[in-house]
């Protein structure tokens, strides 16, 4: 089976994102370290960027292990680094489809589709989607969970 | 009063009983000769030359009002069958009109509160997928005509005739209130509180302190609140008995509170068979069941919602088993070999692992966890919604994951936890397949139903 990533803009937003938080940090460590000087303060700037580079690392993970297929009868749905999840939604199953966009996701032209079932644990969500392809999943989908909708 | 069966489709709306709002304020109102009584007295007493007491005054104001509102809200409420939907109309200001399509009817309860059984009434409750079930209230109609309302709407439901009279029952089981007491008591949650108590007690007897004194008042306090519980249980369950018609599971119970509920087949998402810790001295078991149904928005659902929907609240496990297997037919009860979690599993769910198994066939899921009570899920494949694979850092060390099976009910999933890596990952596509199976097999059948 293979899976279909999500948009690799999805990563650019989140570096973006991460960009926005890390570089103001990195500049305040910085400037303490100016200002006060000592090992003290190397040692903080060093921390600071160390947890920026983790951070990026592991978002570029999670990132990495988004994914989803479209089977004959059931999406599928991947997730997680460190939680590992896979979601199987038959399509008969599914009652509506949502298609959201954050500000974030707004500014980057993307969307998340999310499927909801009658369980309310089901979580099928893929998020950084372009918003044409997040529009025609939806379709597709919604066309398909009409043809093959079953009772509960 | 009309004959009760004329209940018709497309016929004339219809009122509640006119009784109705006094079920409402019946407490108030029963309480106020004792006052005015205890408030006459008094004022001899007191040498007040007989004035109305201030509290008689404010209650009789409040049973006053709330028969004024009690009325105009039966007034202003109607209902009618029409066009394969029950529509009820309500509200003086916010005018409401609900549609609830008969096909999609999960149970219908009738219920009778207290003040209700004196005067002769009962509520039927329409429970309805997609709805809360403020929306399906019918209160109160006369006692002799909810059941047959109740009937008439599930003949209905069925695609029958109205005056289909209702399929005779065959009782499966009942339960005897002796050992419903006794299984109610015996429950952790009864017990530990009892033990903690007696052990405050004893400690404040020995050395009396303020200390001591506090432990026994908090103690005191939760073993309160577990014999309220548990009166109320008792209440809820009291002559509890099963029976299994053609339109589903019927459920009378009730010692204060008098309901018959009506669980149609179709419409069971999950059973759950319950053995608590101490219940295994005497081999017993509970099975308790998962209808679809919304999330829980109004007062009204929260009370409905309170009582867990149980098809048998104690007996032995024979009988639960026979129960089980006559709700799911052959289903496999036990874990068979070889489909307990992996001896790694230990690490992960040190507390839990000596119940944890999971098995399935081409109809059932089935999973048992637990830590001191087992709990067994079964959940037939063609209710599955959706299935999920989980695995955390812990897990994903020792090579564990956790496969987790939605359906449409609300109260609890059945989750085969701590699996082996590939053996979960077999059982995703398996049960994803199965359940696809189900669902073909399913609307294949309802085609050739329609056909002929």
């Amino acid at each position: 089976m293979t899976f279909r990533p999500v948009s690799p803009r999805f990563w650019l937003a989140r570096q973006a994102v991460l960009a926005a938080a890390g570089v103001p940090l990195v500049a305040v460590a910085a400037l303490a370290e100016a200002v006060v000087g000592g090992p003290g303060g190397l040692a903080i700037l060093a921390g600071v960027v160390v947890l920026l580079a983790w951070t990026w690392i592991v978002e570029r993970g999670r990132y990495r292990a988004w994914g989803y297929a479209e089977r004959d009868e059931d999406l599928i749905v991947r997730r997680g680094l460190l939680f590992r999840r896979v979601s199987v939604v038959p399509y008969g199953r599914m009652q509506f489809i949502d298609v959201s966009a954050g500000p974030v996701d707004r500014v980057f032209g993307l969307a998340t589709v999310q499927l909801h079932t009658a369980a309310a644990a089901t979580d099928a969500r893929i998020p950084g989607l372009l918003r044409a392809d997040a529009e025609q999943l939806r379709d597709r989908l919604a066309a398909v969970g009409e043809a093959r909708a079953t009772g509960l | 009063m009309p004959p009760p069966a004329t209940l018709l489709p497309g016929e004339q709306w219809r009122r509640l009983h006119p009784l109705s709002p006094l079920v409402r304020v019946g407490a108030v109102i029963a309480a106020v000769p004792f006052l005015l009584v205890g408030s006459f007295s008094g004022g001899r007493q007191s040498q007040d030359g007989g004035r109305p007491n201030i509290t008689v005054l404010i209650w009789s104001g409040l049973a006053i009002l709330g028969l004024i509102g009690g009325f105009v809200s039966w007034l202003v409420t109607r209902w009618r069958i029409d066009q394969g939907d029950l529509q009820i109309e309500r509200g003086l200001i916010r005018r409401q009109s609900f549609r609830i399509p008969l096909e999609r009817i999960q149970a219908i309860d009738v219920i009778a509160p207290l003040t209700a059984r004196i005067l002769g009434l009962a509520e039927v409750r329409v429970i309805s997928a997609g709805r809360g079930l403020e929306h399906g209230r019918l209160a109160y109609l006369s006692a002799a005509e909810a059941p047959v309302v109740r009937a008439q709407l599930l003949a209905l439901a069925h695609g029958l005739a109205a005056t289909t009279p209702e399929p005779p029952g065959y009782r499966l089981a009942r339960v005897d209130n002796g050992r419903l007491a006794m299984g109610l008591l015996t429950r952790a949650s009864v017990i530990v509180p009892g033990m903690l108590l007696f052990g405050a007690i004893v400690a404040a007897m020995v050395r009396p302190a303020n200390a001591s004194f506090t432990a026994v008042a908090v103690t005191g306090g939760l073993a309160f609140q577990s014999v309220v519980v548990t009166a109320r249980r008792f209440n809820d369950d009291y002559n509890f008995s099963i029976a299994e018609a053609g339109d589903g599971l019927r459920l009378d119970r009730g010692l204060l509170q008098q309901r018959h509920e009506t669980i149609p087949f179709t419409r069971i998402q999950a059973v759950r068979l319950v053995e608590p810790l101490l219940w295994r001295l005497f081999g017993w078991c509970r099975l308790d069941v998962d209808v679809a149904r919304q999330r829980v928005s109004h007062e009204a659902d929260r009370d409905a919602n309170r009582v867990a929907r149980t098809l048998i609240p104690v007996a032995s496990r024979d009988l639960v088993v026979w129960l089980l297997s006559r709700v799911m037919p052959a289903v496999t009860s036990e874990p068979p070999a070889g489909s307990s979690s992996p001896r790694r599993a230990r690490l992960r769910a040190p507390l839990s692992y000596h119940f944890l198994a999971a098995w399935n066939d081409d109809r059932y899921v089935c999973a048992r966890t637990g830590r001191l009570q087992s709990a067994t899920v079964v959940v037939p494949v063609d209710k599955v919604q959706s299935v999920r694979l989980a695995s955390g850092p812990v897990q994903r060390a020792l090579r564990l994951a956790t496969v987790h099976v939605d359906t449409a009910g609300r109260r609890w999933q059945a989750a085969a936890r701590c699996r082996d890596e590939g053996d979960a990952d077999a059982l995703l596509w398996t049960i994803a397949e199965r359940a696809r199976d189900a669902r073909r097999q399913r609307s294949t059948a309802a085609g050739a139903q329609k056909q002929s």
